[in-house]
């Protein structure tokens, strides 16, 4: 049975990727507790696992984008709360930088994310989740940084 | 009246006042802090069941929502937020804007005031009475 | 190249009600490497195990891939499943399509493709993975316990009973907390000092129990099975190892207005103090607050009585750092402040008591010797009300109270109005409620029996107004639904059953613990039904109130059942690590220090080395060293590292790059 996808609301059809960082210990966990919950996002949004959200290099998300994303969204711990620590301090003056550097090259603010879930809040993963998708899609298909190279026919 | 219109009234009601009868959980402390109890036929708990179960039409011609002080002692103590002083004021708007406007001429209101009536009284009588 | 299997399950409807898994499995069935692909209605199932066990050795797979529920639920059921089939555990992962595909989208189409997508990633993951094995730490043979109420002193009894030395750290002078304040305990109405007092000498001769009291824990470093903490030990200004607890000095201390915490304020204590009579340790403290020796220089009457000459007024806090395998939180509950209750007249009026002070109010050794009198004139109250849900149950826009249930107040009103119809049987008791929760054990007879052996009055209805009047009682006014009335009581006390809420020193030590905790302050369990007493963090385990509100029995219950966990780490020689550690490419570091600076843990430290030079000379280098032992996996470093050289194994770079790839294809 062939596979096809649904579109979302939009006129144009137009559905964004959007690829999801969540550290295991809070974010990932917050996201699982979304869907006991039955609480509904958009699909377009797939989740990674990493052990930390500093585990996260900025490369991956540029990778992300060069390989046809139209957003990226990476979840942490709250500050404070950080299962090793001190991650997330990282990761926030990371992505500060990385985000201020996208700005700089056009890359438009709304594409690119950090939000801070606990395990506890599955309710926010899914609203976060609904308002990043809408955002993404009201900007459209991600061109600037898209690498026509690696387009493929799936 | 008809079901369907009882049915527009509660949705009136409830959008009007802003208020989730649900919310409520029958602790009775509105009742319980009411000034006014005695002197009501239906009680702050009980508008916030009856518009709940849809029970409206005796609500509506009932001498009650006059006798409601709208000194708002319910909604402070209610633990639950749900706010019933709001749904008595609904209701009477909905009765008020039924029965046509200028229902109090403000020429009038000085002879009904004597010493002992409180500034609040004034202006909720305003509030009620000018729909 | 890479053999691997793809193994799709329904989880009974849970996955399959919206996922087509059949098709799933056929589109993975088409990935590169993947030379298996099937589905199954419960891969988790001792069949389901069977299935992918069979599949390993029949096809050789050199790979696994699950799409599942969450990791977090199976991933060591799977891993054990691949390991007893002879293929590394590591070699295995799992793509989440029950939390975060079937669960949150009902579009048959649109979950089935994301199904697809989340399947690739993890076979593009599994592609690059390498066998790990797990290195092993030694464990502390010693666990903390942080509180010593009922429940602190119930986990460090069981885990002292099983050989292990356990130290239990009490903020007060005395171990026993609210325990100790209450007078009988529902529904046996058994007297809470006769039972508690007998725990508490346990823990204090008990050769495995150290007690630290008057402490405080300021600093915790380290992880599961290793941990290293620092204890502030308060100055009491008394030496503990002379003073015999003869109360010599609390008799003759000049001091003699300060207010009395063990008794609510009630009434006053001496400067130098023991808290109660069975305080264990028995040794006198000295509030430097109230001391006028410690304050203006001026008294030194108790170290004259002492004959122990235990009293030291140079005394300072001490710090002590100890190593401990598992740390048990038990730091209990407060009452909450009622100041914002205006409506019960609270503060204006000292006959409106909260339900801990009525509850010292009656017991023997409380500040009226067990007799009920009123606080303002000492007169004995003839009618009482009992106001139910003070602060409970209030939603959460309301800003005055608590949202949840305090559990217990139903029950110790039921017991309060026994108690009182029981010494006094002239005295009316009133109690407005809202429901009446009894759920334990003998729990709703012990209501019934207040209804009807002793006539308790049950008013179902709120109290909307307690007016102070001018004769000395209380008008208390309130609703009766059940007769569609409004009475006015005239009552001579008023109690008011205040909502409990958790410690205030609970908030910092979870910082310190990296415990997590709910927005009400208690700290959160790592799984509501399955795992009640361990908290996300691993070796932290949680005991009692602290964790919610709860009574004695279950609150003694759950003491016993961290205590069990604990005993279950402490009893290994060796934990297994986490084998996904940070490495180092010694071939590509060049020394630069960055990694050592973010690591959390201390892992990384750097060695000098000799490599090959070019033209046969010896060239030495300094490069990282990473301790995995020590290395919790967090992958800080790895991004840090300029060079690269520093990659996380489990989590490679490789290895969620190609998870990208996958999933933007």
């Amino acid at each position: 049975m062939p596979v096809t996808e649904k579109n979302t609301e939009t006129s144009t059809g137009f559905k964004p990727k959007i690829v999801a960082f969540c550290c295991n210990w809070c974010s990932y966990a917050g996201a699982d507790l979304a869907g006991n919950n039955r609480l509904e996002y958009p699909a377009d949004v797939k989740i990674i696992r990493i052990p930390c959200s500093c585990r996260l290099n900025p490369l991956f998300i540029l990778r992300a984008f060069q390989r046809g994303a139209d957003g990226v969204i990476l979840c942490g711990c709250h500050p404070g709360d950080c299962h090793y620590t001190s991650g997330n301090y990282f990761t926030r003056r990371r992505m500060t930088l990385l985000f201020s550097m996208l700005n700089f090259m056009g890359i438009e603010k709304g594409r690119t994310r950090v939000e801070w879930v606990s395990a506890a809040e599955g309710a926010k993963f899914a609203k976060t989740m609904r308002d990043f998708v809408e955002t993404v899609t009201k900007l459209g298909e991600n061109k600037r940084l898209e690498d026509l190279r690696c387009k493929t026919t799936n | 009246m008809l079901e369907s219109e009882l049915a527009k009234i509660k949705d009136e009601i409830l959008s009007v006042s802003g208020v989730n009868p649900r919310k409520c959980m029958c602790c009775g402390k509105c009742s319980g802090t009411c000034p006014s109890y005695d002197a009501m036929e239906y009680h702050p708990h009980e508008f916030v069941h009856m518009v709940e179960t849809g029970d409206i039409e005796p609500l509506l011609t009932t001498k009650s929502l006059y006798t409601c002080l709208s000194c708002f002692a319910c909604i402070e103590r209610c633990p639950r937020q749900v706010e019933p002083a709001k749904l008595v004021e609904a209701v009477r708007m909905v009765v008020e804007r039924q029965r046509g406007p200028q229902h109090l001429e403000a020429e009038n209101v000085p002879g009904l005031i004597d010493g002992d009536m409180p500034q609040q009284a004034v202006v909720s009588a305003f509030r009620k009475y000018r729909k | 190249m890479q053999r691997i299997g793809v193994f799709v399950c329904h989880c009974g409807t849970n996955i399959a009600g919206t996922v087509d898994v059949k098709a799933v499995a056929e589109a993975l069935g088409k990935e590169n490497g993947v030379v298996y692909s099937t589905d199954y209605t419960y891969m988790c199932s001792a069949s389901g195990q069977q299935l992918i066990s069979e599949a390993i050795k029949e096809k050789n797979l050199t790979g696994v891939v699950v799409c599942s529920c969450s990791p977090r639920m199976h991933e060591n059921t799977f891993r054990k499943c691949a390991e007893r089939s002879g293929i590394n555990p590591y070699m295995l992962e799992i793509a989440n399509i029950r939390e975060q595909d079937s669960w949150i989208c009902k579009d048959m189409p649109t979950a089935t493709a994301k199904a697809v997508a989340l399947g690739k990633a993890a076979v593009a993951k599994v592609t690059l993975n390498a066998p790990l094995t797990a290195g092993e730490t030694p464990v502390t043979k010693r666990a903390l316990v942080i509180g010593g109420g009922i429940a602190g002193i119930q986990t460090a009894l069981d885990i002292a009973e099983a050989g292990f030395p356990v130290d239990i750290v009490e903020t007060k002078p005395t171990i026993g907390g609210k325990m100790a304040q209450l007078d009988k305990t529902f529904p046996t109405l058994d007297c809470a000092a006769c039972i508690l007092t007998p725990r508490m000498v346990e823990c204090g001769q008990h050769e495995n129990i150290r007690i630290l009291s008057y402490s405080e824990v300021t600093q915790v470093k380290g992880f599961v099975g290793n941990f290293t903490v620092t204890i502030k030990r308060k100055a009491r200004y008394v030496d503990e190892t002379k003073c015999t607890g003869c109360g010599e000095c609390t008799e003759k201390c000049p001091q003699k207005k300060v207010p009395n915490e063990f008794n609510m304020n009630l009434d006053n204590r001496h400067a130098i103090y023991i808290p109660f009579a069975q305080a264990v340790p028995k040794v006198a403290t000295i509030d430097p607050d109230y001391c006028m020796k410690l304050k203006d220089g001026k008294c030194g009457v108790c170290s004259i009585v002492c004959q122990a000459k235990a009293i030291d007024y140079t005394a300072k806090d001490t710090f002590i750092e100890e190593k401990y395998g598992a740390v048990v939180v038990a730091t209990g509950y407060n009452p909450i402040d009622l100041s914002k209750y205006n409506e019960f007249a609270y503060a204006e009026s000292r006959d409106v008591v909260s339900s801990l002070e009525f509850e010292r109010l009656m017991n023997a050794a409380g500040p009226t010797g067990g007799t009920l009198l009123r606080p303002s004139d000492g007169k004995h109250p003839k009618t009482i009300v009992f106001v139910q849900c003070v602060g409970s149950r209030c939603s959460a826009d309301a800003e005055k109270g608590h949202e949840y249930c305090s559990k217990i107040c139903c029950m110790y009103t039921a017991k309060h109005a026994i108690l009182t119809r029981d010494h006094y049987p002239d005295t009316e008791c009133y109690v407005f409620y809202i429901d009446v929760r009894t759920p334990g054990k003998n729990f709703d007879e012990f209501y019934r029996r207040a209804v009807e052996q002793y006539g308790v009055h049950y008013i179902k209805g709120m109290v909307g107004k307690v007016t102070p009047q001018a004769d000395g009682t209380l008008d208390v006014q309130g609703s009766d639904l059940i007769m569609d009335k409004q009475v006015h009581i005239k009552a001579d006390m008023v109690v008011l059953a205040a909502s409990i809420e958790a410690d205030k020193t609970a908030r910092p030590l979870a910082t310190m613990l990296t415990a997590s905790m709910d927005t009400n302050d208690f700290f959160t369990e790592a799984h509501p039904k399955l795992r009640p007493v361990e908290s996300p963090t691993a070796g932290v385990y949680l005991s009692g109130c602290c964790q919610g509100p709860k009574d004695i029995p279950d609150t003694v219950a759950q003491a016993s059942a961290a205590a069990s966990k604990v005993i279950g780490l402490l009893v290994k020689d060796k934990l297994k690590n986490n084998p996904c550690v940070a490495e180092s490419n010694e071939d590509m570091c060049n020394g630069c220090s960055q990694c050592e600076n973010v690591c959390p843990y201390g892992a990384i430290t750097y060695i000098q080395k000799d490599f090959r030079g070019p033209n046969r000379t010896t060239v030495t280098r300094r490069v990282a060293q990473v301790n995995p032992a020590v290395c919790q996996g967090c992958g800080a470093c790895t991004v840090t590292c300029p060079s690269g050289a520093m990659d996380l194994k489990g989590f490679t770079n490789k290895e969620i790059m190609a998870e990208v790839d996958a999933i933007c294809r």
